[in-house]
Protein backbone atom coordinates (compact mmCIF):
# COMPACT_ATOMS: atom_id res chain seq x y z
CA UNK A 1 0.00 0.00 0.00
CA UNK A 2 1.30 3.21 -0.58
CA UNK A 3 0.81 5.26 1.88
CA UNK A 4 3.19 8.27 1.03
CA UNK A 5 0.71 9.13 -1.55
CA UNK A 6 -0.06 12.75 0.11
CA UNK A 7 -4.74 13.16 0.51
CA UNK A 8 -4.42 16.57 0.30
CA UNK A 9 -1.87 18.25 -1.77
CA UNK A 10 -0.77 21.71 -2.85
CA UNK A 11 1.64 22.55 -5.17
CA UNK A 12 3.14 25.79 -5.79
CA UNK A 13 -0.02 28.22 -4.78
CA UNK A 14 0.22 31.24 -5.26
CA UNK A 15 -2.26 34.40 -5.19
CA UNK A 16 -1.97 38.01 -6.06
CA UNK A 17 -4.82 40.44 -5.27
CA UNK A 18 -3.73 43.05 -7.92
CA UNK A 19 -0.10 43.89 -6.81
CA UNK A 20 -0.06 42.34 -3.82
CA UNK A 21 1.23 38.79 -3.28
CA UNK A 22 -0.72 37.30 -0.92
CA UNK A 23 1.12 33.60 -1.31
CA UNK A 24 4.20 33.19 -2.65
CA UNK A 25 4.91 29.36 -4.18
CA UNK A 26 3.36 27.73 -1.00
CA UNK A 27 3.70 23.83 -1.42
CA UNK A 28 2.12 21.56 1.14
CA UNK A 29 1.38 17.74 1.46
CA UNK A 30 -1.14 16.18 4.18
CA UNK A 31 -1.27 12.37 4.35
CA UNK A 32 -4.46 10.38 5.42
CA UNK A 33 -5.52 11.04 9.16
CA UNK A 34 -2.53 13.60 9.47
CA UNK A 35 -3.45 16.97 11.66
CA UNK A 36 -1.59 19.93 10.31
CA UNK A 37 -1.61 23.49 12.29
CA UNK A 38 -1.13 26.60 10.55
CA UNK A 39 0.34 29.29 12.59
CA UNK A 40 1.38 32.89 11.86
CA UNK A 41 0.74 36.43 12.13
CA UNK A 42 -2.35 38.21 11.21
CA UNK A 43 -2.37 39.18 7.16
CA UNK A 44 0.75 36.14 6.39
CA UNK A 45 -2.02 34.07 4.11
CA UNK A 46 -3.35 31.67 6.22
CA UNK A 47 -6.73 31.89 5.47
CA UNK A 48 -6.26 32.67 2.14
CA UNK A 49 -4.52 29.30 1.83
CA UNK A 50 -6.91 27.27 3.65
CA UNK A 51 -9.91 28.36 1.18
CA UNK A 52 -7.29 27.85 -1.68
CA UNK A 53 -8.34 24.12 -0.55
CA UNK A 54 -11.74 24.17 -1.42
CA UNK A 55 -11.64 26.84 -4.15
CA UNK A 56 -13.18 29.15 -1.85
CA UNK A 57 -10.33 31.65 -2.91
CA UNK A 58 -9.40 30.76 -5.74
CA UNK A 59 -5.62 30.49 -6.61
CA UNK A 60 -4.04 32.21 -9.51
CA UNK A 61 -0.93 29.90 -10.23
CA UNK A 62 -0.43 26.04 -9.00
CA UNK A 63 -2.22 23.50 -8.14
CA UNK A 64 -4.54 21.99 -5.53
CA UNK A 65 -5.37 17.83 -5.15
CA UNK A 66 -7.62 16.18 -2.72
CA UNK A 67 -6.87 12.54 -3.29
CA UNK A 68 -6.80 11.95 -7.42
CA UNK A 69 -8.61 14.89 -8.20
CA UNK A 70 -7.63 18.15 -8.87
CA UNK A 71 -9.94 20.81 -6.94
CA UNK A 72 -8.80 23.87 -9.31
CA UNK A 73 -8.72 22.17 -12.28
CA UNK A 74 -9.84 24.65 -15.36
CA UNK A 75 -13.05 23.62 -17.39
CA UNK A 76 -15.73 25.40 -18.42
CA UNK A 77 -18.04 27.09 -16.30
CA UNK A 78 -20.68 25.10 -15.99
CA UNK A 79 -18.85 21.99 -15.87
CA UNK A 80 -16.38 23.68 -12.94
CA UNK A 81 -19.39 24.47 -11.00
CA UNK A 82 -20.75 21.03 -11.21
CA UNK A 83 -17.08 19.57 -10.51
CA UNK A 84 -16.64 22.18 -7.44
CA UNK A 85 -19.89 21.52 -6.28
CA UNK A 86 -18.71 17.73 -5.94
CA UNK A 87 -15.30 18.09 -4.43
CA UNK A 88 -16.61 20.21 -1.64
CA UNK A 89 -18.51 17.80 -0.38
CA UNK A 90 -15.71 16.02 0.49
CA UNK A 91 -14.13 19.02 2.25
CA UNK A 92 -15.48 20.16 5.60
CA UNK A 93 -14.96 23.73 6.55
CA UNK A 94 -15.58 25.36 10.24
CA UNK A 95 -15.40 29.22 10.33
CA UNK A 96 -14.49 31.56 12.74
CA UNK A 97 -18.07 33.20 12.86
CA UNK A 98 -20.10 30.07 13.12
CA UNK A 99 -21.99 31.10 9.62
CA UNK A 100 -25.10 29.06 10.73
CA UNK A 101 -28.39 29.93 8.87
CA UNK A 102 -29.87 31.90 11.26
CA UNK A 103 -33.42 31.07 9.65
CA UNK A 104 -33.02 27.72 10.11
CA UNK A 105 -33.29 25.70 13.75
CA UNK A 106 -29.90 22.95 14.62
CA UNK A 107 -31.75 20.24 12.88
CA UNK A 108 -32.27 22.16 9.19
CA UNK A 109 -28.61 23.50 9.73
CA UNK A 110 -27.39 19.87 9.36
CA UNK A 111 -29.85 18.19 7.33
CA UNK A 112 -30.14 21.01 4.38
CA UNK A 113 -27.71 19.69 2.18
CA UNK A 114 -27.69 15.87 2.95
CA UNK A 115 -31.16 16.27 2.54
CA UNK A 116 -30.68 18.57 -0.96
CA UNK A 117 -27.25 16.86 -2.19
CA UNK A 118 -27.31 13.24 -1.21
CA UNK A 119 -31.31 12.85 -1.58
CA UNK A 120 -31.66 11.34 2.02
CA UNK A 121 -35.20 11.16 3.17
CA UNK A 122 -36.82 13.35 6.17
CA UNK A 123 -36.39 9.88 8.49
CA UNK A 124 -32.94 9.57 7.49
CA UNK A 125 -31.62 13.06 7.21
CA UNK A 126 -32.84 13.00 11.17
CA UNK A 127 -30.83 10.26 12.38
CA UNK A 128 -28.19 11.66 10.57
CA UNK A 129 -28.44 15.53 12.59
CA UNK A 130 -28.94 12.87 15.57
CA UNK A 131 -25.61 11.27 14.73
CA UNK A 132 -23.65 14.23 14.36
CA UNK A 133 -24.91 16.30 17.17
CA UNK A 134 -24.77 13.57 19.57
CA UNK A 135 -20.82 13.40 18.73
CA UNK A 136 -20.51 17.36 19.17
CA UNK A 137 -22.73 16.92 22.34
CA UNK A 138 -25.57 19.08 20.93
CA UNK A 139 -28.72 16.39 20.73
CA UNK A 140 -30.52 18.31 23.28
CA UNK A 141 -30.48 21.69 21.25
CA UNK A 142 -31.51 19.75 18.02
CA UNK A 143 -34.74 21.88 17.89
CA UNK A 144 -33.08 25.41 18.71
CA UNK A 145 -32.62 28.39 16.41
CA UNK A 146 -28.80 30.11 15.89
CA UNK A 147 -29.84 32.65 17.88
CA UNK A 148 -30.73 31.31 20.90
CA UNK A 149 -27.05 29.41 21.66
CA UNK A 150 -23.83 30.59 22.82
CA UNK A 151 -20.98 30.42 20.57
CA UNK A 152 -19.32 27.96 21.37
CA UNK A 153 -22.54 25.65 21.13
CA UNK A 154 -23.10 27.29 17.61
CA UNK A 155 -19.30 26.28 16.43
CA UNK A 156 -20.31 23.07 17.47
CA UNK A 157 -23.77 22.71 15.51
CA UNK A 158 -21.31 24.04 12.56
CA UNK A 159 -18.92 21.59 13.08
CA UNK A 160 -21.54 18.68 12.99
CA UNK A 161 -22.97 20.52 10.08
CA UNK A 162 -19.57 20.14 8.44
CA UNK A 163 -19.43 16.33 9.37
CA UNK A 164 -23.03 15.57 8.01
CA UNK A 165 -21.45 15.59 4.85
CA UNK A 166 -18.88 12.95 5.51
CA UNK A 167 -15.94 14.98 4.28
CA UNK A 168 -12.69 13.59 3.93
CA UNK A 169 -10.85 16.40 5.84
CA UNK A 170 -11.93 19.26 8.02
CA UNK A 171 -10.77 22.93 7.60
CA UNK A 172 -10.78 24.92 10.22
CA UNK A 173 -10.28 28.69 9.86
CA UNK A 174 -9.75 30.01 13.54
CA UNK A 175 -12.66 28.08 14.96
CA UNK A 176 -12.28 29.32 18.58
CA UNK A 177 -10.99 32.97 17.76
CA UNK A 178 -14.41 34.68 18.70
CA UNK A 179 -15.67 32.71 21.71
CA UNK A 180 -15.14 34.05 25.04
CA UNK A 181 -12.45 32.49 26.65
CA UNK A 182 -14.60 29.58 28.59
CA UNK A 183 -16.04 28.21 25.61
CA UNK A 184 -13.46 27.52 23.94
CA UNK A 185 -12.71 24.26 25.62
CA UNK A 186 -16.10 22.28 24.54
CA UNK A 187 -14.84 22.92 20.80
CA UNK A 188 -11.60 21.89 21.45
CA UNK A 189 -12.65 18.76 22.54
CA UNK A 190 -14.74 18.46 19.99
CA UNK A 191 -12.04 18.61 17.66
CA UNK A 192 -9.96 16.53 19.74
CA UNK A 193 -12.45 13.83 19.39
CA UNK A 194 -12.24 14.10 15.59
CA UNK A 195 -8.51 13.53 16.39
CA UNK A 196 -8.73 10.29 18.09
CA UNK A 197 -10.80 8.93 15.43
CA UNK A 198 -8.22 10.17 12.85
CA UNK A 199 -9.66 12.59 10.60
CA UNK A 200 -7.71 14.59 8.07
CA UNK A 201 -7.66 18.28 9.32
CA UNK A 202 -5.71 21.27 8.83
CA UNK A 203 -6.42 23.87 11.34
CA UNK A 204 -5.82 27.43 11.68
CA UNK A 205 -5.15 28.68 14.73
CA UNK A 206 -3.54 30.45 16.95
CA UNK A 207 -3.91 28.48 19.92
CA UNK A 208 -0.51 27.05 20.73
CA UNK A 209 -1.40 25.15 23.11
CA UNK A 210 -4.04 23.42 21.59
CA UNK A 211 -1.86 22.87 18.43
CA UNK A 212 0.73 20.81 20.62
CA UNK A 213 -1.50 18.67 22.15
CA UNK A 214 -3.05 17.65 18.80
CA UNK A 215 -1.02 17.95 15.63
CA UNK A 216 0.95 15.66 14.02
CA UNK A 217 3.08 18.91 12.40
CA UNK A 218 3.26 22.63 12.18
CA UNK A 219 3.43 25.43 10.01
CA UNK A 220 4.69 28.73 10.77
CA UNK A 221 3.83 31.25 7.97
CA UNK A 222 4.92 34.62 7.40
CA UNK A 223 4.16 36.97 4.32
CA UNK A 224 2.52 34.60 2.56
CA UNK A 225 5.23 31.86 2.63
CA UNK A 226 5.83 29.11 4.88
CA UNK A 227 8.60 30.04 6.90
CA UNK A 228 9.12 27.14 8.99
CA UNK A 229 7.57 23.10 9.61
CA UNK A 230 8.10 20.66 12.13
CA UNK A 231 6.60 18.38 14.79
CA UNK A 232 5.33 20.58 17.89
CA UNK A 233 7.79 19.37 19.74
CA UNK A 234 10.19 21.36 17.38
CA UNK A 235 8.47 24.29 16.04
CA UNK A 236 7.19 25.62 19.48
CA UNK A 237 10.01 24.11 21.51
CA UNK A 238 13.41 24.13 19.25
CA UNK A 239 12.55 26.83 16.62
CA UNK A 240 15.40 27.80 14.23
CA UNK A 241 14.11 30.37 11.94
CA UNK A 242 14.24 33.79 13.93
CA UNK A 243 10.70 35.19 12.84
CA UNK A 244 8.87 32.13 14.25
CA UNK A 245 11.11 32.78 17.41
CA UNK A 246 9.94 36.39 17.07
CA UNK A 247 6.39 35.28 16.57
CA UNK A 248 6.11 32.40 19.77
CA UNK A 249 7.73 35.06 21.89
CA UNK A 250 5.60 38.01 20.92
CA UNK A 251 2.03 35.26 21.32
CA UNK A 252 3.05 34.02 24.46
CA UNK A 253 3.69 37.44 26.19
CA UNK A 254 0.19 38.96 24.45
CA UNK A 255 -1.45 36.01 25.83
CA UNK A 256 -0.22 35.90 29.42
CA UNK A 257 -1.67 39.42 29.81
CA UNK B 1 -81.18 66.94 2.74
CA UNK B 2 -79.53 65.07 6.38
CA UNK B 3 -78.01 61.89 6.43
CA UNK B 4 -79.82 58.95 6.26
CA UNK B 5 -78.17 55.46 7.02
CA UNK B 6 -81.82 53.10 6.85
CA UNK B 7 -80.55 52.85 2.75
CA UNK B 8 -77.44 51.11 3.85
CA UNK B 9 -78.86 47.41 4.82
CA UNK B 10 -80.45 47.11 1.44
CA UNK B 11 -77.06 47.19 -0.54
CA UNK B 12 -74.79 45.53 1.79
CA UNK B 13 -74.68 42.43 0.02
CA UNK B 14 -73.72 44.74 -2.67
CA UNK B 15 -71.13 46.35 -0.67
CA UNK B 16 -70.00 43.05 1.07
CA UNK B 17 -69.52 41.24 -2.24
CA UNK B 18 -67.26 44.54 -3.04
CA UNK B 19 -65.44 43.80 -0.35
CA UNK B 20 -64.90 40.09 -1.07
CA UNK B 21 -63.41 41.21 -4.45
CA UNK B 22 -61.46 43.81 -3.27
CA UNK B 23 -59.66 41.07 -1.08
CA UNK B 24 -59.62 38.93 -3.76
CA UNK B 25 -57.85 40.92 -5.83
CA UNK B 26 -55.43 42.04 -3.29
CA UNK B 27 -54.45 38.93 -1.98
CA UNK B 28 -53.92 37.71 -5.55
CA UNK B 29 -51.68 40.78 -6.26
CA UNK B 30 -49.82 40.72 -3.13
CA UNK B 31 -48.87 37.23 -3.65
CA UNK B 32 -48.13 37.93 -7.25
CA UNK B 33 -46.10 40.81 -5.79
CA UNK B 34 -44.32 39.08 -3.69
CA UNK B 35 -42.76 36.36 -5.87
CA UNK B 36 -42.36 38.87 -8.54
CA UNK B 37 -40.27 40.94 -6.47
CA UNK B 38 -38.26 38.13 -5.39
CA UNK B 39 -37.92 36.87 -9.07
CA UNK B 40 -37.26 40.66 -10.55
CA UNK B 41 -34.47 41.10 -7.91
CA UNK B 42 -33.05 37.92 -8.41
CA UNK B 43 -33.03 39.15 -12.17
CA UNK B 44 -31.45 42.80 -11.34
CA UNK B 45 -28.59 41.08 -9.22
CA UNK B 46 -27.29 38.14 -11.21
CA UNK B 47 -28.89 37.56 -14.44
CA UNK B 48 -26.67 38.99 -17.19
CA UNK B 49 -26.98 42.55 -18.98
CA UNK B 50 -29.26 40.86 -22.02
CA UNK B 51 -31.95 40.12 -19.46
CA UNK B 52 -31.04 42.63 -17.26
CA UNK B 53 -32.23 45.58 -19.85
CA UNK B 54 -35.52 44.69 -20.45
CA UNK B 55 -36.25 44.49 -16.74
CA UNK B 56 -34.85 47.93 -16.45
CA UNK B 57 -37.15 49.49 -19.06
CA UNK B 58 -40.14 47.40 -17.40
CA UNK B 59 -39.08 48.84 -13.78
CA UNK B 60 -39.23 52.69 -15.27
CA UNK B 61 -42.69 51.91 -16.84
CA UNK B 62 -44.14 50.59 -13.31
CA UNK B 63 -42.28 52.86 -11.08
CA UNK B 64 -42.11 56.12 -13.85
CA UNK B 65 -46.00 56.02 -14.84
CA UNK B 66 -49.46 56.27 -12.81
CA UNK B 67 -50.78 52.91 -12.07
CA UNK B 68 -54.00 54.54 -13.81
CA UNK B 69 -52.38 54.39 -16.73
CA UNK B 70 -50.98 50.96 -16.36
CA UNK B 71 -54.19 49.08 -15.91
CA UNK B 72 -55.57 50.81 -18.62
CA UNK B 73 -52.51 49.70 -20.59
CA UNK B 74 -52.80 46.08 -19.89
CA UNK B 75 -56.85 46.14 -19.79
CA UNK B 76 -57.31 48.22 -23.24
CA UNK B 77 -54.07 47.93 -24.74
CA UNK B 78 -52.90 44.59 -24.36
CA UNK B 79 -55.96 43.70 -26.26
CA UNK B 80 -54.77 45.07 -29.52
CA UNK B 81 -51.83 42.97 -29.52
CA UNK B 82 -54.09 39.63 -28.83
CA UNK B 83 -54.17 39.43 -25.02
CA UNK B 84 -57.53 40.25 -23.81
CA UNK B 85 -57.71 39.55 -20.33
CA UNK B 86 -60.64 39.86 -18.28
CA UNK B 87 -60.70 42.61 -16.12
CA UNK B 88 -60.61 41.13 -12.75
CA UNK B 89 -57.08 39.28 -13.81
CA UNK B 90 -55.78 42.61 -15.59
CA UNK B 91 -56.79 44.07 -12.28
CA UNK B 92 -54.44 41.26 -10.59
CA UNK B 93 -51.72 41.73 -12.81
CA UNK B 94 -51.43 44.84 -13.26
CA UNK B 95 -51.19 46.04 -9.51
CA UNK B 96 -49.07 43.08 -8.28
CA UNK B 97 -46.24 43.77 -11.33
CA UNK B 98 -46.72 47.23 -10.11
CA UNK B 99 -45.67 46.21 -6.48
CA UNK B 100 -43.22 43.34 -7.21
CA UNK B 101 -41.34 46.26 -9.15
CA UNK B 102 -41.22 48.07 -5.20
CA UNK B 103 -41.04 44.76 -3.89
CA UNK B 104 -37.52 44.07 -5.80
CA UNK B 105 -36.07 47.51 -4.80
CA UNK B 106 -36.29 46.15 -1.35
CA UNK B 107 -35.13 42.88 -1.67
CA UNK B 108 -31.91 43.81 -3.50
CA UNK B 109 -31.08 45.49 -1.11
CA UNK B 110 -31.59 42.88 1.35
CA UNK B 111 -30.25 40.04 -0.80
CA UNK B 112 -26.99 42.25 -0.86
CA UNK B 113 -26.76 43.46 3.07
CA UNK B 114 -27.03 39.05 3.54
CA UNK B 115 -23.71 38.23 5.51
CA UNK B 116 -20.87 37.22 2.99
CA UNK B 117 -20.38 33.52 5.12
CA UNK B 118 -23.48 33.29 4.95
CA UNK B 119 -23.43 32.61 0.97
CA UNK B 120 -19.63 30.88 1.74
CA UNK B 121 -21.13 28.37 4.43
CA UNK B 122 -23.73 27.41 1.91
CA UNK B 123 -20.86 26.50 -1.55
CA UNK B 124 -18.52 25.17 1.22
CA UNK B 125 -21.07 22.04 1.74
CA UNK B 126 -21.47 22.19 -2.02
CA UNK B 127 -24.97 23.76 -2.38
CA UNK B 128 -24.83 25.72 -5.74
CA UNK B 129 -24.73 29.02 -6.03
CA UNK B 130 -28.81 29.02 -7.37
CA UNK B 131 -29.64 26.69 -4.26
CA UNK B 132 -27.51 28.33 -1.69
CA UNK B 133 -29.56 31.45 -3.15
CA UNK B 134 -32.82 29.48 -2.82
CA UNK B 135 -32.24 28.27 0.57
CA UNK B 136 -30.12 30.25 2.14
CA UNK B 137 -29.73 33.70 1.06
CA UNK B 138 -33.43 34.34 -0.28
CA UNK B 139 -35.13 33.16 2.84
CA UNK B 140 -32.88 35.05 5.07
CA UNK B 141 -33.10 38.65 2.42
CA UNK B 142 -37.16 38.45 2.90
CA UNK B 143 -37.40 37.97 6.13
CA UNK B 144 -35.39 41.09 7.06
CA UNK B 145 -37.80 42.99 5.04
CA UNK B 146 -41.32 41.60 6.04
CA UNK B 147 -42.22 45.19 7.63
CA UNK B 148 -41.74 47.11 4.55
CA UNK B 149 -43.29 44.87 2.36
CA UNK B 150 -45.95 44.77 4.32
CA UNK B 151 -46.54 48.44 4.32
CA UNK B 152 -46.21 48.24 0.09
CA UNK B 153 -49.16 45.66 0.76
CA UNK B 154 -51.50 48.22 2.98
CA UNK B 155 -50.78 50.31 -0.10
CA UNK B 156 -51.50 47.62 -2.73
CA UNK B 157 -55.04 47.59 -0.26
CA UNK B 158 -55.98 51.04 -1.15
CA UNK B 159 -54.61 51.25 -4.52
CA UNK B 160 -56.42 48.29 -5.52
CA UNK B 161 -59.57 50.95 -5.68
CA UNK B 162 -58.18 51.85 -8.73
CA UNK B 163 -59.09 48.72 -10.06
CA UNK B 164 -62.71 50.41 -10.43
CA UNK B 165 -62.05 52.35 -13.68
CA UNK B 166 -61.68 49.48 -16.03
CA UNK B 167 -64.60 47.81 -14.22
CA UNK B 168 -63.88 45.38 -11.92
CA UNK B 169 -66.89 45.77 -8.70
CA UNK B 170 -65.14 46.20 -6.34
CA UNK B 171 -65.22 47.78 -3.02
CA UNK B 172 -65.21 51.40 -4.29
CA UNK B 173 -67.27 50.26 -7.34
CA UNK B 174 -70.04 48.60 -5.43
CA UNK B 175 -70.25 51.84 -3.65
CA UNK B 176 -70.79 54.18 -6.41
CA UNK B 177 -73.20 51.34 -7.60
CA UNK B 178 -75.19 51.61 -4.35
CA UNK B 179 -74.68 55.47 -4.81
CA UNK B 180 -75.87 55.87 -8.14
CA UNK B 181 -79.34 54.16 -7.10
CA UNK B 182 -79.82 55.91 -3.41
CA UNK B 183 -78.25 59.75 -4.47
CA UNK B 184 -76.50 59.10 -0.98
CA UNK B 185 -72.94 59.64 -1.60
CA UNK B 186 -72.11 60.12 2.11
CA UNK B 187 -72.94 57.19 3.79
CA UNK B 188 -71.94 54.98 1.10
CA UNK B 189 -68.62 56.09 1.32
CA UNK B 190 -68.61 56.03 4.74
CA UNK B 191 -69.35 52.51 4.69
CA UNK B 192 -66.85 51.43 1.81
CA UNK B 193 -64.33 53.80 4.25
CA UNK B 194 -65.71 51.29 6.87
CA UNK B 195 -65.05 48.06 5.31
CA UNK B 196 -61.45 48.98 3.66
CA UNK B 197 -60.51 50.21 7.74
CA UNK B 198 -61.57 46.34 8.41
CA UNK B 199 -60.10 44.55 5.60
CA UNK B 200 -56.45 46.77 6.69
CA UNK B 201 -56.80 45.60 10.14
CA UNK B 202 -57.58 42.08 9.49
CA UNK B 203 -54.21 42.60 6.75
CA UNK B 204 -52.05 44.03 9.42
CA UNK B 205 -53.05 41.06 11.81
CA UNK B 206 -51.82 38.78 9.05
CA UNK B 207 -48.53 40.55 8.82
CA UNK B 208 -47.82 40.74 12.74
CA UNK B 209 -48.30 36.82 12.91
CA UNK B 210 -46.10 36.35 10.04
CA UNK B 211 -44.06 38.94 11.42
CA UNK B 212 -43.88 36.96 14.80
CA UNK B 213 -43.32 34.03 13.36
CA UNK B 214 -39.85 34.71 11.80
CA UNK B 215 -38.97 36.07 15.05
CA UNK B 216 -37.29 33.17 16.71
CA UNK B 217 -35.49 32.34 13.13
CA UNK B 218 -33.14 35.64 12.70
N1 LIG C 1 -10.39 39.89 -1.03
C1 LIG C 1 -9.19 40.42 -0.77
N2 LIG C 1 -8.75 41.48 -1.49
C2 LIG C 1 -7.54 42.01 -1.24
N3 LIG C 1 -6.68 41.57 -0.33
C3 LIG C 1 -7.06 40.52 0.42
C4 LIG C 1 -8.32 39.88 0.23
N4 LIG C 1 -8.42 38.87 1.12
C5 LIG C 1 -7.27 38.87 1.81
N5 LIG C 1 -6.45 39.85 1.39
C6 LIG C 1 -5.11 40.14 1.91
O1 LIG C 1 -4.38 38.96 1.87
C7 LIG C 1 -3.49 38.89 2.97
C8 LIG C 1 -3.66 37.56 3.67
O2 LIG C 1 -4.93 37.51 4.24
P1 LIG C 1 -5.41 36.26 5.09
O3 LIG C 1 -5.20 35.03 4.28
O4 LIG C 1 -6.79 36.54 5.53
O5 LIG C 1 -4.41 36.27 6.31
P2 LIG C 1 -4.52 35.53 7.70
O6 LIG C 1 -5.64 34.55 7.64
O7 LIG C 1 -3.20 34.88 7.88
O8 LIG C 1 -4.74 36.60 8.73
C9 LIG C 1 -3.78 40.09 3.84
O9 LIG C 1 -2.82 41.06 3.57
C10 LIG C 1 -5.13 40.55 3.36
O10 LIG C 1 -5.27 41.93 3.52
MG1 LIG D 1 -7.43 34.51 8.78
Amino acid sequence: MDTEKPFVDIRHAQKSYGSLEVLKDISLKVNRGEIVAIIGPSGSGKSTLLRAINDLDPLTGGEVWLEDVQVNKTLPHRQYEKHINHVRQNIGMVFQHFNLFPHLNVRENITLAPRMLKGLTVDEANTLAEEQLDKVGMLERIDYYPSQLSGGQKQRVAIARALAMKPKVMLFDEATSALDPELVEEVNLVMKKLAEEHMTMIIVTHEMGFAESVCDRVLFMDQGVVVEEGPPSVIFRNPENERTKNFLRKHLASNKE
Amino acid sequence: MGLDFSVVPDYLDVIFLGALWTIAITVGAAVLSFFGGIFFAVIALYAPTLVRLPLRAFEWLFMGTPLLLQLFLIYFGLVQIGIDLPAFVAGVVGLGLHFAVYNSELIQTAIVAVDKGQMEAARTVGLSRGQALRKVVIPQAVRDVIPPIGNNMIALLKDSALVSVIGVTELTLSAQLAIGRTYRPFEFYVVAALFYYIINLGMEAVLRRIERRVQAAR
